[in-house]
């Protein structure tokens, strides 16, 4: 039962980080029906910046004030949506009308700059460094006693992680279906050729997903570092992982389809640390991959993804 | 082996030094020229710059006292970017091309065979300062190291947690992607069995991973006396943040892999109080190590890791065979270094032995105010 509870608390945690990310990579193919491999990128700078951001404003030794993460959100997603408007202005735009492949290559290629750039001695270096504790983390609430056989800690980094991934779904899901901006975004994604036609500036509605994608996952980037505080130099493998499994969270809930992004990252993080605590931690990777193939071969389009539902 | 430097400086700097070393190495037949490979860049750089830091410093000193056999001693660097092609295209350029009497180099163990079998072939002596799998030095006759093995680092780690932690059951997380880490599991488990002590869980992850819970709340279901956890330091300062919050109270305990000064800095007071092996502390009292400590700090501004010590040693050990060899070709240097006997290292007393290994004692440290402090030495065992 605690390890039940347990379990259960680290997947929802884990599950909306994944979701987060995921969002991005659904905007930009609803719209551009193209896959944004810089995005596990930003991702990761939106973590350092956070970091970066801490650090000059000079919140690592004492205890910074409770308002300072609010602060570093604002600034990462700041950051992160300015640099997702200029690599879509300077990488991708101009390519708006070439082949599928040649924007998928150059995707690739901005990612391989971000990463190395990002390794830059006068930006974040190469060593791992850690994040400044911009909260206490400490245990909210812990479940104990009765059948209990030891305390389950809810601690409250992963309770601010919950909160502020639901808040911000929400924020975009008003922004999509309630918001004018919306609106152009849905005809856009529809047909893009009819959208232009009818008025919508497409250049204007392209640069504003590039720049909300790019600023959730720079708030997934910051919850990601205070939940994990040893940050990995900007080149490591393990930033690409975590996005491609976002990728595949995606894909899993359907891509270009808002709803699905967050069902598929919750579902990974279940699938993942679930399978990870009762069956082996050896194939954790395994289980993510088996999902996806498991869903493309029932259903191809992904579990929400149907030509009906409403993409962004 | 592992670890990372504690050289911030990192990318230029040894890039830099790497350069002087090399051009002002003079042809002339008054200069003897031993080569060294080592990963300068890449993303093990502080691996081999720590490394060429202390080759280094050990060229300077024997220089400084008149060289070997009358003649003055330069080292000629070659990065490898961390890769097992450039390894083996930087071994075979000096060999050939610069005429090296001997070779030093790499930490990693892949790096070390690929570069291994050039000077195997070409017949020159090769030392590797730290590479810990036992593949490395089976190549030839011609390949040396002075770091102990990984079997006996597992141990070490075992033979410590049974006497000095007193712990009846031990729970081992180990990164399945690195063959370090799971060769270091294996021994562990293995020790700490034959010990009389229990493995309780075995649980392992994979070098990407940030999440942990679900094998800590797994471990902890365990209630082990000591966890061993044979990875490198972001991961394991990860852990630790994880496990602590988790309520997990039993202490850590690592192999060479925690050093560096980068696990303080990220695990902080979580990781205060946690145990690993390596090859040399600085607070080690002998002489030597004190000596090592004060001149490294001169030169270059910090406390030098296991790395800098495996390096100096490296290049020590190879001027000493040396002035002792009869002459400097391949063959009679190689019957010289494996005629090492009770070396004065600064990573410990010891001598080669007849698979051409260093059998010495592992150092444990603690995890004391952000630094590591030592706490006991293990001797390998006598049989």
């Amino acid at each position: 039962m605690t390890k039940l509870l347990q379990t259960l608390v680290d997947a929802i945690s884990v599950g909306s980080l994944y979701a987060l990310i995921a969002l991005g990579y659904t905007m930009v193919y609803g719209i551009l029906q193209f896959i944004n491999f810089a995005h596990s990128d930003i991702f990761m700078l939106g973590a350092w910046f956070s970091y970066l951001i801490a650090r000059i404003v000079g919140w690592t030794q004492t205890m910074p004030p409770s308002w300072s993460i609010v602060v570093v959100l604002l600034g990462a997603m700041v950051t992160c949506g300015t640099l997702g408007y200029l690599i879509e202005r300077l990488a991708y735009r101009p390519l708006r009308s070439a082949p599928r492949l040649n924007v998928l290559i150059t995707a690739i290629g901005v990612s391989l700059f971000l990463e190395n750039a990002g390794q830059l001695r006068w930006l974040f270096g190469t060593q791992p460094q850690p994040m400044p504790q911009l909260i206490v983390d400490r245990p909210i609430l812990t479940v104990s006693g009765g059948m209990f056989s030891a305390p389950v800690n809810i601690n409250l980094v992963d309770v601010i992680v919950v909160l502020v991934a639901v808040a911000l779904m929400l924020a975009l899901e008003w922004l999509v279906f309630r918001t004018k901006l919306g609106r152009a975004m849905r005809a856009v994604s529809y047909d893009t050729r009819t959208a232009a036609l009818m008025g919508i500036n497409v250049n204007a509605v392209v640069s504003a997903t590039f720049v909300i994608g790019s600023s959730l996952a720079a708030a997934a980037g910051l919850l990601f570092a205070l939940k994990y505080r040893g940050l990995k130099q900007p080149a490591d493998a393990g930033w690409i992982l975590l996005g491609l499994k976002a990728f595949v969270a995606a894909v899993i809930g359907g891509i270009g389809n808002i709803s699905g992004a967050m069902l598929g990252g919750l579902l990974i993080g279940f699938v993942e640390i679930f399978g990870a605590a009762y069956f082996s931690p050896h194939l954790r990777d395994v289980y993510v991959f088996s999902l996806l193939i498991a869903v493309l071969l029932l259903r191809p389009t992904g579990l929400l993804g149907r030509a009906t539902v409403e993409k962004v | 082996m592992r670890g990372g430097g504690e050289n911030k400086e990192a990318p230029k700097a040894a890039g830099d030094s790497a350069t002087t070393a090399a051009t002002k190495a003079p042809a002339a037949s008054d200069t003897i020229l031993i080569g060294e490979f080592g990963s300068l860049t890449g993303s093990e750089a502080t691996f081999g710059q720590s490394t060429h830091n202390g080759v280094v410093l050990a060229t300077k000193e024997v220089d400084a006292a008149g060289g070997i056999k009358g003649k003055k001693v330069a080292v000629r660097t070659y990065d490898d970017q961390g890769r097992a092609q450039e390894a083996g295209t930087a071994v075979t350029r000096l060999i050939t091309d610069d005429k090296v009497v001997a070779v030093l180099g790499e930490v990693a163990s892949s790096l070390s065979i690929a570069g291994g079998r050039v000077a195997q072939q070409y017949k020159v002596p090769m030392i590797s300062p730290s590479s810990t799998n036992p593949q490395v030095t089976q190549i030839g006759d011609m390949i040396f190291r002075v770091c102990f093995l990984d079997d006996f680092q597992g141990w070490a780690g075992a033979k410590f947690a049974r006497d000095h932690l007193k712990a009846q059951t031990a729970a081992v997380l180990y990164d399945q992607a690195q063959a370090y880490s799971k060769g270091l599991n294996d021994y562990f488990s293995k020790a700490f069995g034959e010990l009389g002590g229990k493995i309780a869980a075995t649980q392992a992850y994979s070098g990407g991973d940030q999440d942990f819970s679900a094998q800590l709340t797994t471990i902890r279901a365990a209630n082990p006396d000591v966890i061993y956890l044979p990875g490198y330091y972001t991961d394991v300062a990860n852990v630790i943040l994880q496990a602590r919050k988790l309520g997990i109270k039993a202490p850590f305990l690592g192999g060479d892999g925690w050093d560096s000064s980068q696990l303080a800095a990220i695990g902080g007071q979580a990781v205060e109080g946690s145990y690993f092996t390596n090859h040399y502390s600085p607070d080690e009292e002998r002489p030597v190590v004190q000596e090592f400590v004060k001149k490294y700090n001169a030169d270059y501004g910090a406390t030098p890791d296991g790395l800098a010590a495996l390096g100096y040693d490296a290049a020590k050990l190879l001027f000493d065979a040396m002035a002792r060899a009869e002459a400097l070709d391949g063959p009679s240097l190689a019957k010289a270094i494996a005629a090492s006997k009770d070396f004065q290292g600064v990573t410990g007393v010891f001598s080669i032995d007849p698979k051409r290994d260093a059998k010495k004692p592992a150092v444990v440290v603690v995890v004391k105010n952000g630094k590591p402090a030592y706490v006991t030495t293990i001797a390998p065992p006598t049989s």
